[in-house]
């Protein structure tokens, strides 16, 4: 992958991802032709499309976790990356599975049970550090699998239909759970997602991607007079812009 | 309190208990000769007055399925490890262990008579080549049938390929590691008792063939009833340690 220092001049100071003409094939599969897209320090931005659009392959390069043909992508900050799946390891207690990032850099024992004994309350899930995830319900494995993702980076999260196979009262919950711990961290997230509601909900900003070969056909500045989120639902606002990203569908 | 009586457990009890009381009924009403089909009392009898020294036997076949099997376990472990680092390895090995096996067993271990002698390693090499495989190629398996989505999660975590190995791949093969060494447990006593049939002067293979080239059939038999219950026991064995080992597992389905 080909990273580069971010520009420094004054627009792109608070810039933590950028991609820039970005191009992605697979074999003969186009995923990309010419992606471009930022995101900014402390922003929650959407990534909107319906499935097979490559929007997974979009985060598993901002994660560097594939090369990419063409193109730059800069990202600073440590890059938090959080599937669908919530990928907890059956065989590791809430704890263990929790504290496995910390582990993998080499953090000293006490140290690692110290931060999970002052996180752990933060996501609800104390009194359970010595379950196991299949002892959990799902809403609890997310928040297990969230608090995960912190322990592996605290910058820039990367959250991949992390809540779309939860039932919708837990979404519900969980998003605005997401939100709680995104004023608590000050972090920057990227959601994907298919779901309209949850990303006008949820963002300041939103992308909307077409299928492959996919490219942003719409970036939506998600505004608000109201800047409580939790009354975003009922605002006649929302119609306006659920009316407006449907155009691209 | 009401009890409950667990079914699946009777019936098979049951069962054996009908098919030893007819193998009885039918020895002594159609007065089968005991060198042809000696009777199940006939064959508790020799077990008992033989015990000693099918003891003493079936201690040596033990010590050579024991060494064997551990020395199963560490290989089968060193080439799953290598065979999952290095993709041209697997490519190149893979083949060869399944032909391996096609090779009968018996053939092979004349030659390893000549070669090794009359001891104890001939019969050890011999339950590694046959217990070996099912080993190697469970924990193979188990490393190949990892989700992607794993492996990206530690890639995303910088985790190096040590703990890759540590944290995912080795426990997560474990679930076929147990039930690879529950196949293995069932041929290794098997094959101990193959290489005793072949040369050496003590095991319970060598206790049978002696018992067999006398006619002595009640003999033969108790040495099979030794074995088969040396095998079931080994069988258990494992499976108590996988249930603890895998507890996680046991207690998700229970759930």
């Amino acid at each position: 992958m080909l990273t580069m220092p971010l520009q420094t001049n004054s627009s792109l100071n608070d810039t933590v991802i950028k991609l820039e003409h970005v191009g992605k094939t697979f074999g003969e599969m186009v995923v990309f032709e010419d992606i471009c897209l930022h995101v900014n320090r402390g922003e929650i931005v959407s990534i909107l499309g319906s499935s097979g659009s490559g929007k997974s392959t979009l985060f598993n390069i901002i994660a560097g976790l594939i090369p990419i043909d063409h193109g730059k992508v800069a990202v600073r900050g440590t890059v938090g990356y959080m599937q669908q799946k919530d990928l907890l390891l059956p065989w590791k207690t809430v704890a263990s599975n929790v504290g496995l990032p910390l582990k993998l850099k080499g953090f000293a024992k006490e140290d690692i049970e110290k931060k999970i004994k002052e996180y752990l309350p933060l996501v609800g899930l104390e009194g359970n550090e010595d379950k196991y995830p299949f002892q959990l319900s799902g809403g609890m494995r997310q928040r297990a699998s969230f608090l995960r993702t912190l322990m592996t980076a605290e910058e820039i999260f990367l959250l991949d239909e992390a809540f779309g196979s939860l039932d919708s009262i837990t979404r519900g919950q969980m998003q605005k759970w997401l939100l709680d711990m995104k004023n608590k961290f000050d972090n920057t997230v990227v959601l994907i997602t298919h779901d309209i509601d949850e990303a006008i909900y949820l963002s300041d900003r939103i992308y909307i991607i077409s299928k492959i070969p996919a490219e942003i056909k719409k970036e939506i500045k998600v505004d608000f007079h109201n800047e409580d989120k939790n009354k975003r639902l009922l605002s006649p606002r929302t119609l306006e812009l659920k009316q407006e990203i449907l155009k691209y569908f | 309190m009401k009890k409950y009586i667990n079914t699946d457990r009777i019936y098979p009890i049951v069962g054996v208990i009908i098919t030893l009381v007819l193998w009885q009924l039918i020895v002594d009403f159609r007065n089968v000769p005991g060198y042809i089909l000696p009777s199940p009392t006939k064959i508790a009898s020799a077990l008992i007055r033989d015990f000693d020294l099918i003891r003493f036997h079936s201690s040596r076949t033990l010590y050579a399925s024991f060494i064997g099997f551990g020395f199963s376990i560490g290989l089968a472990f060193v080439l799953a490890i290598v065979m999952d680092s290095f993709e041209i390895i697997k490519k190149a090995l893979y083949p060869l262990l399944v032909i391996s096996q096609t090779v009968p067993i018996i053939a092979i271990a004349p030659l390893l008579i000549i070669w090794f002698g009359f001891g104890t390693l001939p019969k050890i090499i011999i339950v590694v080549i046959v217990c070996f495989f099912p080993i190697v190629i469970s924990l193979v398996h188990g490393m190949e049938s990892i989700d992607d989505d794993y492996l990206r999660l530690f890639k995303t975590m910088k985790a190096t390929k040590l703990q890759i190995f540590y944290h995912l791949k080795l426990p997560f093969s474990m679930v076929h590691f147990f039930s690879g060494l529950k196949i293995a447990a069932t041929y290794m006593i098997m094959s101990a008792v193959i290489g005793e049939w072949l040369g050496g002067d003590r095991g319970i293979g060598v206790y049978m063939l002696r018992a067999k080239n006398a006619y002595a059939l009640d003999r033969v038999f108790a040495s099979i009833l030794v074995i088969v219950i040396m095998s079931i026991l080994i069988i258990y064995a494992i499976e108590f340690i996988g249930i603890k080992v895998l507890h996680w597992q046991t207690e998700r389905d229970e759930e």
